[in-house]
């Protein structure tokens, strides 16, 4: 099939991939993929995701994968690369969310973007492993240890009077991922903000590659273990699809009830921790005091705080016990009653609004030019949401209503929280009211060498995307989970310009964006 | 300013009482002299280090000052540097990327100085310690890198299961 590329010269001939996501595949060459990203940024089209392949084993070089948001679903698009010299043209100036992936993935396949101004600084290698090594090349020997090297990596310098760096991390100052970040200041002002990440680089895809097709939810779940069940959904979505298993109905709605009550869980401290980030300390005891009793019902019900491996291939591991739903209805009563009285002292708080109105605004338009999507998308009018836009059974029969905003400041990111979790809760409602009895769990049938699929599941920061492809002996041959925050985190450069120092942790918290998702 | 006042003296109290140590989590001997312990009570200074956690072990670290845990109560707190801090909590397998910094934060702590490593992959105990494995991006378990006093697993571990450990590693009973 064609999918909206009716303007370009050598249209793509896409095939629909299996699943029940609208997700298409074509395969092309570098004036192709360059045409096609063209094109798709001209109609309102978003980068989603770029990873590469090994295929020389198959006597066919390298691979590039380039995946794209359109209106009709998920456009991957595929560009074979020679052994020898595997270059692809630069996409960053298409879109510029490209950059760090394209670095990313020369750090670890060698695959290397060509362009002018193409910035080829390193991205997840620290000089702690040598620059001829290439983890995700098949003939690469994962357990080789390096001795850590010291790096000088080469950040911009921003130049003239009065201006002067800010360097801070890895090691931050509270319980936060570690990360680094270059303020240039003038006085308290941020000029530029810099971002240098890649710290918690474990390894996770080479893992992968070690692993079966049926045990990889696992470390899948434990990718960003603030989005456990977003990731062991999309990672499940992609083995189901690829190897044609029927998730049981009772199973997909207990899959949606996980996704709705992660969110609640990860808004409920956000809203806690963005009242403390402006100095009310009661926000923070009020919602945390929240955030615990959602816990603790998650652990009553389903046997894990945060309902890791709740999501299995095939279905679920656990069911809602008898006499759950009610007690899932009773408290989304009383979360809902008590948000509703700290979402007016919030309002009515002038010091906490003084701190969030204007404060690290993310433009509509900038946001649009980098891509993102999710929560922090949301608040800056990027409407997307796959939950309502291409939704997997049971959001199909859910009819969830997308809450958006404008303005891109915290105040509208923290609004977006306060509306979600309504919203969320009505979901629950709704989910516990209409769940079918059956069946928890599908054995998942055996996958032929090269099958290949996707997952794609709205989590609570935004959409996560597991792409997956099988080996024939039951083992995964590549796995590239994409978390959001890789177009977010750009976005918080732009974000905090103009904004003073003090503003940064507000303004940081009020994305919440992973690190453990992006350095992998 | 009534509606956050009305909201304090509903909610009242919710702190529990904190769980007693388990020597079973000490990785090794207790390192402190008693009479330290006795003057320091349960007085504690900590620095967090992510050293390569999926974040997990971080949700629960945070919980630890909720008001059901209010670690601060006990006398417990965080700190955002190495040198205020007795002790380091470490989380993660430690990243090839990570390690320098870990090594930088555990040289920057004034001595005597406890070390407890956190969650199945940090401590190197239960389901998930092989999770991330050993690579040329992983050094596994922190007592791979640094030395460590006490290890509580759990992927995350608890709150509950946290601040045993932490206990546990300032247990001035204990025989060292």
């Amino acid at each position: 099939m064609q999918l909206i590329d009716q303007t370009l010269d050598q249209p793509l001939e896409f095939e629909k991939l299996p699943g029940g996501l609208a997700t298409f595949r074509a395969r092309t060459d570098s004036a192709g993929l360059l045409a096609f990203a063209a094109h798709a940024k001209s109609i309102g089209g978003r980068f989603v995701a770029l990873w590469g392949s090994d295929e020389r084993d198959r006597q066919a070089g390298f691979a590039l994968h380039v995946a794209f948001a359109l209106a009709e679903g998920l456009a991957l698009v595929s560009l074979p690369l020679p052994a020898e010299n595997p270059d692809y043209p630069d996409l960053a100036g298409i879109f510029p969310a490209a950059n760090r992936q394209q670095r990313a993935t020369f750090d670890l396949l060698g695959i290397r973007a060509i362009g002018t101004d193409c910035d080829n600084r390193p991205w997840l290698r620290h000089a702690n492993w040598p620059a001829d090594f290439f983890p995700l090349r098949r003939d690469a020997d994962a357990s080789r240890q390096f001795p850590p090297q010291p790096e000088d990596y080469p950040f911009v310098r921003v130049e003239g009077d009065g201006v002067h760096e800010i360097p801070v991390g890895p090691i931050h100052a509270g319980i936060i991922e570690p990360g680094h970040f270059r303020f240039s200041i003038v006085g308290e002002r941020v000029m530029r903000l810099e971002q240098r990440l890649g710290w918690v680089h474990k390894g996770i895809e080479k893992r992968f590659e070690s692993l079966k097709l049926h045990e990889g939810y696992r470390l899948a779940g434990r990718i960003s273990g603030d989005s456990t069940v977003t990731y062991a959904w999309a990672y499940c979505q992609a083995a189901e699809s690829l190897s044609g298993c029927a998730v049981p109905l009772r199973a997909q709605w207990l899959r949606a009830l996980f996704l709705e009550r992660e969110r609640v869980g990860n808004h409920l401290g956000d809203l806690g921790y963005l009242g403390n980030d402006a100095a009310l300390a009661f926000g923070l005891a009020q919602f945390m005091r929240l955030k615990e009793d959602w816990l603790r019902l998650n652990a009553t019900l389903f046997g894990h705080r945060f309902m890791m491996d709740a999501i299995v291939p095939g279905g679920v591991s656990v069911d809602l016990p008898v006499g759950g739903g009610e007690t899932l209805l009773a408290q989304c009563s009383a979360i809902e009653r008590e948000v509703r009285v700290l979402k007016n002292i919030y309002d009515d708080h002038a010091g906490l609004q003084d701190r969030f109105l204007t404060t690290g605004r993310l433009l509509p338009k900038i946001a649009s030019e980098l891509s993102v999507s999710g929560l922090a998308g949301r608040a800056s009018s990027q409407v997307w949401d796959l939950r309502q836009q291409n939704p997997l059974p049971p959001y199909d029969m859910l009819d969830v209503r997308v809450a958006t905003h404008r303005n891109g400041d915290v105040a509208a990111r923290v609004t977006l929280r306060f509306e979600e979790i309504a919203e969320s809760l009505r979901l629950i409602r709704d989910i516990v009211a209409a769940m079918p009895a059956g069946e928890l769990r599908a054995t998942l049938p055996p996958a032929a060498n090269g099958a290949f699929g996707v997952g794609w599941i709205e989590g609570w920061r935004g959409d996560v995307l597991v792409a997956l492809e099988a080996d024939g002996a039951g083992g995964i041959r590549r796995c590239h989970p994409h978390d959001p925050s890789w177009q977010i985190w750009p976005a918080l450069e732009h974000a905090i310009m103009g904004n003073i120092v003090p503003d940064f942790p507000l303004i940081n918290k009020s994305f919440n964006l992973s690190y453990s998702g992006v350095d992998l | 300013m009534l509606h956050m006042l009305k909201q304090i003296a509903v909610t009242g109290i919710k702190t529990e009482t904190p769980p007693i140590a388990d020597e079973a989590l000490r990785a090794s001997a207790q390192r402190l002299e008693r009479a330290m312990l006795a003057k320091l009570g349960r007085a504690l200074v900590i620095r967090q280090v992510d050293a390569g956690s999926c974040n997990g072990c971080e949700l629960e670290i945070h919980a630890l000052c909720n008001p059901y845990y209010n670690l601060e109560a006990l006398g417990i707190r965080f700190a955002a540097s190495p040198k205020h801090a007795d002790m380091l909590l470490v989380t993660g397998p430690v990243t090839k990327n990570m390690e320098t910094a870990l090594k930088r934060a555990w040289e920057c702590t004034p001595a005597p100085k406890l070390v407890v490593a956190v969650g199945d992959c940090g401590s190197g105990c239960g389901n998930s310690s092989a999770i991330f494995g050993e690579s040329y991006a992983s050094s596994g378990r922190v007592s791979n890198v640094i030395p460590v006093d006490v290890a509580i697993p759990g992927c995350p571990p608890t709150p509950l299961a946290l601040m045993q450990g932490i206990l546990t590693a300032i247990d001035g009973q204990a025989k060292g």
